[in-house]
């Protein structure tokens, strides 16, 4: 079997990394970006980086990725990369014409120092860059953090460039945090039906999730447009969603603008979902609407009807952070046990923020956050006690058919199954998605495994 | 759109338009969406089908991530190349240099895995850094025993095609080290196939049938073992032309091995593989053992084809493959089928290919060079093409467009090689350009965008 070679005994390892649990910053830059409307992401540095991000981004979501890149060659490695950057900005708009090129960094181009906002100003003193249009850029360093350190930084960055102060509106900016489009369509529902007015951003829906309509648009309809991104200056205040990946803009917001913001965990499951829709009711001083409220409802009452399956089943989960705490705490509150979960992304306070969704009720549980903990890792805890589900990305697969474990693909990437990007994971709508999947998949393996006197046609 | 650049004009030709002159191997242009990869990643390309060596990938951990399995070389045994090794590179280790840890990881990989061989793959960030790689292998090797092999692939030191020379000096450094008595004089080795959905086990078994001796198939389904006898065959059969042929090449030189450049893909290069193949042993037997098995095969599939040939006859296609090689395979496939080619791209085409393209192909058929997605969208549709052939990248554009589509990249998950690919790829072409989905789709207001 593939995996064979994976023993229970655990191995103290001082460097090695075995299948990675995470990847690099600028692929999440890339995604960031791409929710900006007209938006061409930039790589800085070799060809290589910028295929491979592009082609993972269309493994997961099935879509065109567009990104251009700077082409590094040998040269470019001894005396920086300002020279390529140059051209490249300059080409960018009259090959391609974005009204923004979002620039991010990689290991090479961060190791040779080439510094991003001076080759941008030396650009717009060369006229490279058109009236009304932008460059913004974000500093991803792979050997820093993880994909999703990059997505919060090029977050961050739009910020930075865009946001402007001034007379306070109405309108919530929400900072959806690395989730599928369709999640960012299901926030923006959300909020409509609760008629509050909102500045999303990124939002890659319409861009990575787009109508078939026999065209191919270089630039899809989607994206928080320029307008929007400067407005959020001037919000009444932010949410933001998921530590990891968007607190950076959020503060980046308040220090700049003094726009207020608050700190919430992922919309993933009911708790978390009342979280979101409680404050939103609360900062926005309006009612909850009747139809969210059913649909509150309707998720409380598949939650009991399944409860008595669920009791006491052990889960194993891997994949972003942000992700990770509002999964655990969702699967608790369906009596389940998350028992070992393990992130790539480094960042202490994971463990406590795992903790409060634990809610010390899970006291076996093993979590692991930083260098080393990788899909190995995992794998050998789960030989040395089985657990009856798995939750993450694709990569999941191998231990899966190893150990015989039923997976529900969850996070990113997902590389083997189609439609994952269409439908929320996050509100009560998404949490309904995510019972209907866990239940399906417990159910197909009892079914699977029951002999012939026991196979039941009522379960 | 924007007019293609003026740069660009050189590296786009249309068939018949003047005499040919056309540029290629030139670095992409700064800025451009274009769709090549790295050194790295032509390195990783040739070694990763090794099923019983390590691969360790040396530098940040997204230069493994993305190469973790996501080829579908297969192993007939082995699985140890499917998964992800890296040093997964931190701040300090850039700054202090990543030696160190280069050495405890392989040491640990060593005495956890003992694998056949280790190959360790630098990347672009070890390059600006440093570090020596090469010794460190040298010391891990001595000190275990093992042959460690360092792969000199730092990405920004060329393209794809670099990388191939990459992996070509690091598998040579194989050859020529196991005991070849028992060789048998009618015997070959299989480059540049890579067993994509067990393609390597098809022409192995119509060499079988030849009665000749397969010594390796070094980037399909490969063994350290048998690499280190290569040196024992009298023939390198080269399929691609990018790939292998530095390595081919270098046996020549060293041990006098001659070789050929064959495809395996469409009926006609497919005899002629084997044919070929039989001349050079100059074998009576083994040709007509050739003929047979090329007679009985083609009466196989002929009847399908030519089936498939009455619903898709007139249809037109585009073709972007990474070598330019293929393109003459796929141009020749599709006119069998009656499907004519209306554009052909690809990322790094040699000079003597492109030239070669010119001559093969249909007059007004465009030819280009490093194509980029735009110029792709734009040939596809001035071309109205019904079928495009490309890679991971160009599926989701040829969706958008309503355009049906066939991977022969290296994420088909079907063999197309070999007599019976020939009838999978008609199959393949036939389910995605006969799809009643596009049927569904209003092709009325068909524009490039708004780009
Ligand atoms: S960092 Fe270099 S070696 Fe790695 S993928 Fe990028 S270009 Fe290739
Ligand atoms: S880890 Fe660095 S070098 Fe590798 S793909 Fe990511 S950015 Fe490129």
């Amino acid at each position: 079997m593939l995996l064979r070679h994976t023993t229970s005994e655990i191995k103290e390892r001082s460097a090695l990394t075995i299948n990675p649990a995470k990847t690099c910053q600028p692929i999440g830059a890339m995604y960031a970006a791409l929710g900006i409307h007209r938006c061409l992401p930039h790589s800085h540095g070799s060809q290589g980086c910028c295929a491979y991000h592009r082609s993972t981004l269309t493994r997961h979501y099935k879509e065109p990725v567009m990104a251009s890149t700077s082409s590094f060659t040998e040269g470019s490695a001894v005396f920086g990369g300002q020279s390529n950057l140059l051209q490249a900005i300059h080409n960018i708009f009259s090959i391609y014409e974005p009204d923004v090129i979002a620039i991010h960094t990689t290991c090479l181009s961060e190791t040779i120092g080439d510094d991003i906002p001076q080759i941008i100003a030396t650009a717009r003193d060369k006229k490279y860059i058109p009236d009304g249009r932008y460059v913004i850029h974000a500093n991803t360093p792979s050997y820093v953090g993880s994909h999703v350190t990059g997505f919060s930084n090029m977050v961050k960055g739009m910020v930075t460039y865009f946001a402007e102060p001034g007379t306070q509106t109405k309108t919530i900016n929400i900072i959806p945090g690395w989730v599928e489009p369709s999640d960012m369509r299901e926030i923006k529902r959300i909020c409509y039906m609760m008629g509050i007015e909102i500045i999303l951003f990124p939002d890659t829906s319409d861009v990575l999730d787009c109508p078939q309509t026999g065209r191919f648009e270089f630039y899809p309809k989607g994206g928080t447009t320029i307008e929007e991104l400067k407005a959020a200056g001037r919000s009444r205040m932010t949410l933001a969603l998921g530590r990891s990946a968007s607190v950076a803009a959020a503060r980046e917001l308040d220090s700049k603008c003094k726009v207020a913001c608050e700190v919430m965990e992922l919309p993933i499951g009911l708790r978390a979902t009342d979280q979101f829709v409680d404050t939103l009711r609360r900062v926005a001083r309006v009612e909850v609407p009747t139809l969210l409220e059913d649909e509150r409802g309707r998720l409380m009452d598949m939650m009991t009807d399944m409860h008595q399956y669920f009791a006491g089943r052990r889960v194993a989960l891997w994949g972003d952070p942000d992700q990770l705490v509002s999964l655990t705490e969702f699967l608790v509150d369906l009596d389940m046990r998350p028992v070992y979960i393990v992130t790539g992304t480094p960042g202490k306070k994971f463990l406590s923020r795992i903790e409060k969704a634990l809610r010390g009720k899970v006291p076996e549980a093993k979590v692991q956050e930083g260098p080393c903990s990788d899909m190995f890792l995992l794998h050998q805890w789960i030989k040395q006690e089985k657990v009856d589900l798995l939750i993450g990305n694709t990569y999941g697969k191998y231990i899966s058919r190893d150990e015989d474990i039923p997976l529900l693909r969850y996070g990113f990437p997902i590389l083997d199954r189609i439609g994952h990007s269409y439908f929320p994971s996050v509100g009560y709508v998404g949490a309904m998605r995510l019972l209907e999947k866990i239940l399906g998949l417990l159910m197909d393996r009892q079914d699977r495994d029951a002999p012939e006197e026991s196979f039941e046609l009522v379960m | 759109m924007s007019e293609i650049l003026e740069k660009r004009k050189k590296q786009i030709r249309r068939k018949g338009a003047g005499p040919y002159e056309m540029t290629c191997e030139k670095h992409s242009l700064a800025g451009a969406v274009s769709q090549r990869a790295c050194v790295f990643c032509g390195s990783r390309v040739v070694l990763y089908p090794i099923a019983d060596a390590l691969h360790l990938i040396h530098g940040p951990v997204g230069c493994a991530a993305y190469t973790w399995d996501i080829r579908g070389a297969l192993s007939s045994g082995p699985q140890l190349h499917r998964r992800s090794f890296t040093t997964d590179l931190r701040e300090q280790d850039v700054i202090h240099g990543g030696e160190k840890k280069l050495y405890q990881c392989l040491k640990e990989l060593i005495a956890y895995y003992r694998p056949k061989a280790v190959f360790v793959y630098s990347t672009c960030i070890v390059g600006v850094i440093g570090d020596d790689v090469e010794a460190v292998c040298r010391q891990v090797s001595r000190e275990t025993g093992l042959t460690v092999i360092s792969v000199a692939s730092e990405g920004f030191k060329g393209t794809k095609k670099d990388g191939y020379r990459a992996a070509c000096r690091a598998l040579s450094e194989l050859v020529g080290t196991g005991d070849i008595s028992s060789i048998s004089p009618f015997s070959l080795n299989i480059l540049g196939d890579f067993n994509i959905a067990g393609e390597t086990w098809a022409i192995r078994e119509y060499y079988r049938r030849m009665g000749i001796e397969v010594v390796s198939t070094i980037t399909g389904d490969g063994r350290v073992e048998d690499i280190r006898r290569a040196h024992g065959a009298r023939l390198n059969v080269v399929q691609c032309s990018g790939s292998m042929v530095h390595l081919a090449r270098e046996m020549k030189e060293k041990y006098g091995i001659p070789y050929i450049h064959v495809s395996y893909f469409g009926l006609q290069d497919m005899s002629k593989a084997l044919y070929d193949v039989a001349e050079f042993f100059q074998d009576a037997a083994a040709m007509q053992k050739a003929r047979r098995l090329v007679r009985e095969e083609i009466d196989r599939v002929l009847p399908e084809l030519m089936r498939i040939r009455t619903d898709v006859q007139g249809k037109k296609a585009g073709i972007y493959t990474g070598g330019a090689f293929k393109a003459f395979s796929l141009v020749a496939s599709l006119r069998m089928l009656g499907i004519r080619t209306a554009f052909v791209g690809s990322q790094t085409g040699s000079p003597d290919d492109y030239k070669r393209l010119e001559e093969f192909c249909d007059p007004g058929t465009i030819i280009v060079d490093d194509a980029n997605t735009m110029e792709l969208v734009r040939f596809s549709q001035e071309t109205e093409i019904d079928l495009l052939i490309g890679g991971v990248k160009e599926r989701p554009v040829a969706y958008k467009l309503g355009i049906g589509f066939c991977d022969h990249n290296h994420e088909r998950k079907i063999s197309l090689a070999g007599f019976e690919g020939m009838l999978h790829f008609a199959q393949e072409v036939h389910a995605s350009v006969m799809s009643p989905v596009w049927k569904l789709i209003d092709r009325k207001n068909i524009n490039v965008g708004n780009a």
